[in-house]
């Protein structure tokens, strides 16, 4: 038990001394997972909103592949972008592979889902009575579609801090495509692996409760928006 | 509009992270595969620096089992190797892999064990020790990960007339690092194999009374030979063969060679220097 006594201490120390290794691990962590969380939402929005907001055949099929998506193991992701972007693989001239875009592409597949099929819940729960409103008040298409964003903003809003919780919290595909090379792509959840399977578990708690701390002040911040 | 400005210059903040992420310099860069041992002692942290300093070459490494960063080395995905697993470096550059080897430093294997002792295997012959823990069926942690020392501990196994016990409950194959491995053996009160840089590393961990102990060493079979490998321009066109070639002459250099002997934790060295 000593360790995670042990461990809140060396996490304040760890950041008030300004540990290179840590702050490169938290700054890689927050670059790759926002870069991916962006990208993602930028896919993932359009696509959930066109599910949701359209009728079409095939419709309840895509949104079971969807919501199978939801499921994807973080390690199967990270081997499959691994196989693509090895240099033997069909993207490997690209050079991604230990690299943070390389963690940037596995995470945005992971989280594009996440955003696309909440976007497409949230879409789809409109009260339809809003958009007869809206025809009746001689609506256009794009201002419908306007509006209707506009109602779901705070879907979206959940949608991406769910995909950033995911994205910030994932170790498969960073370990795998990343390489966990220190100062370079080693963030904090593959330092907390590191430190783990080295039998430091006080550095692991301490890099875990700064893991925590980045997602506290992630979701403070967005909740101020919400407030706005 | 107060909102509007919140947001758009979170937005700007946010590109300009994204830019950022590929704005790092790309000259003379090596990127090096090597094992858990080089890496989890500690080693590795002290000497790239040095290397760094004195070459103007930045070397970045990815630490993983021998067998992984052999494949990483086929693949092309990295420039140069750090491993310790002989008899697969020399077939590997006999099928075109790899060019050249060059041996830089040496350790040793050792079974340790808890103090009690359970299979009586202290002092004995590897090869008694092993066939004494199968008769007791005594919990014995195998890296099972393919990574050098898990081939070395294959071939013991083989040598001392027994069928690997891939399926025997009292074998537990942990799939992890020496470190961790080691973790686990302590906490199954079991037996495991290490190198001895990685077991003083974890002794200087435990405060020097770690509660395993070296029950079996000595032997010529045990001796751990860590070498450089540079891969075959012929199968990697794009991988750095001269910066890979600079690394392993640097490795082999006398200052290098004096800072591995210089390399201690409790004032045991880690590794020694053996390059030719």
């Amino acid at each position: 038990m000593d360790f995670i006594v042990a461990g809140f201490i060396k996490a304040f120390e760890l950041l008030v001394s300004g540990d290179s290794s840590t702050w490169t691990a938290v700054w890689a962590t927050l670059k790759v997972s926002t870069c991916s969380m962006l990208l993602s939402i930028g896919a993932g929005l359009p696509c959930g909103f066109l599910i949701g907001y359209f009728d079409f055949t095939g419709k309840k099929q895509l949104r079971t592949l969807l919501d199978t998506m939801l499921a994807l193991p973080t390690v199967f992701i990270g081997l499959a972008v691994y196989a693509f972007i090895s240099h033997q693989g069909p993207l490997g001239g690209l050079g991604l592979l230990f690299t943070l875009t390389g963690i940037a592409i596995g995470q945005t597949i992971l989280a594009f889902p996440i955003v696309a099929a909440i976007t497409a819940s949230t879409i789809e729960g409109i009260d339809t009575d809003l958009k007869l409103t809206l025809v009746s008040l001689g609506a256009g298409k794009r201002n419908i579609i306007a509006t209707c964003l506009w109602e779901v903003r705070f879907g979206i809003l959940a949608a991406a801090v769910t995909a950033y919780g995911r994205v910030l919290t994932e170790v498969g595909i960073s370990m795998m495509v990343g390489g966990n090379i220190k100062y370079h792509t080693r963030t904090v959840t593959t330092a907390i692996a590191l430190e783990t399977n080295k039998g430091l578990f006080a550095n692991g708690i301490a890099l875990g409760i700064v893991l925590i701390s980045i997602a506290f002040i992630v979701n403070l911040s967005l909740s101020f928006l919400r407030k706005q | 509009m107060n909102k509007k400005k919140i947001f758009l210059s979170i937005l700007a903040a946010l590109l300009v992270m994204i830019l950022a992420i590929n704005a790092q310099a790309q000259n003379k860069n090596l990127m090096m595969a090597t094992t858990t041992s080089t890496d989890n002692t500690g080693l590795l942290d002290y000497l790239i620096p040095h290397f760094e300093k004195e070459t103007g070459i930045a070397l970045k490494w990815t630490a993983t089992g021998t067998g992984k960063a052999l494949k990483l080395g086929q693949n092309c995905d990295v420039d140069v190797l750090l491993v310790h697993a002989p008899p697969a470096e020399k077939k590997y550059i006999e099928k075109g892999y790899g060019k050249d080897r060059r041996q830089v430093m040496y350790n040793d294997f050792v079974i340790i064990g808890p103090e009690s002792d359970p299979a009586g295997i202290k002092g004995k012959s590897i090869s008694d020790a092993l066939n004494a823990v199968k008769n007791k069926q005594a919990m014995f942690m195998s890296r099972g990960d393919d990574s050098g020392t898990n081939k070395k501990e294959k071939l013991l196994w083989e040598n001392a007339g027994i069928s690997i016990p891939d399926k025997e409950k009292w074998y537990v194959q942990t799939g992890q690092g020496m470190l961790a491995t080691i973790n686990v053996a302590q906490e199954r009160n079991g037996y495991t194999m290490t190198d001895r840089g990685t077991y003083i590393k974890y002794q200087s961990q435990k405060g020097g009374n770690a509660p395993l102990k070296v029950l079996v060493e000595g032997d010529k079979i045990l001796l751990n030979q860590y070498s450089v490998l540079t891969l075959d321009p012929k199968n990697c066109p794009n991988a750095k063969y001269d910066l890979a070639i600079q690394f392993s002459n640097w490795m082999a250099s006398q200052n290098a060679q004096n800072l591995i002997k210089e390399f201690r934790l409790l004032g045991k060295e880690l590794f020694i220097p053996n390059a030719k």
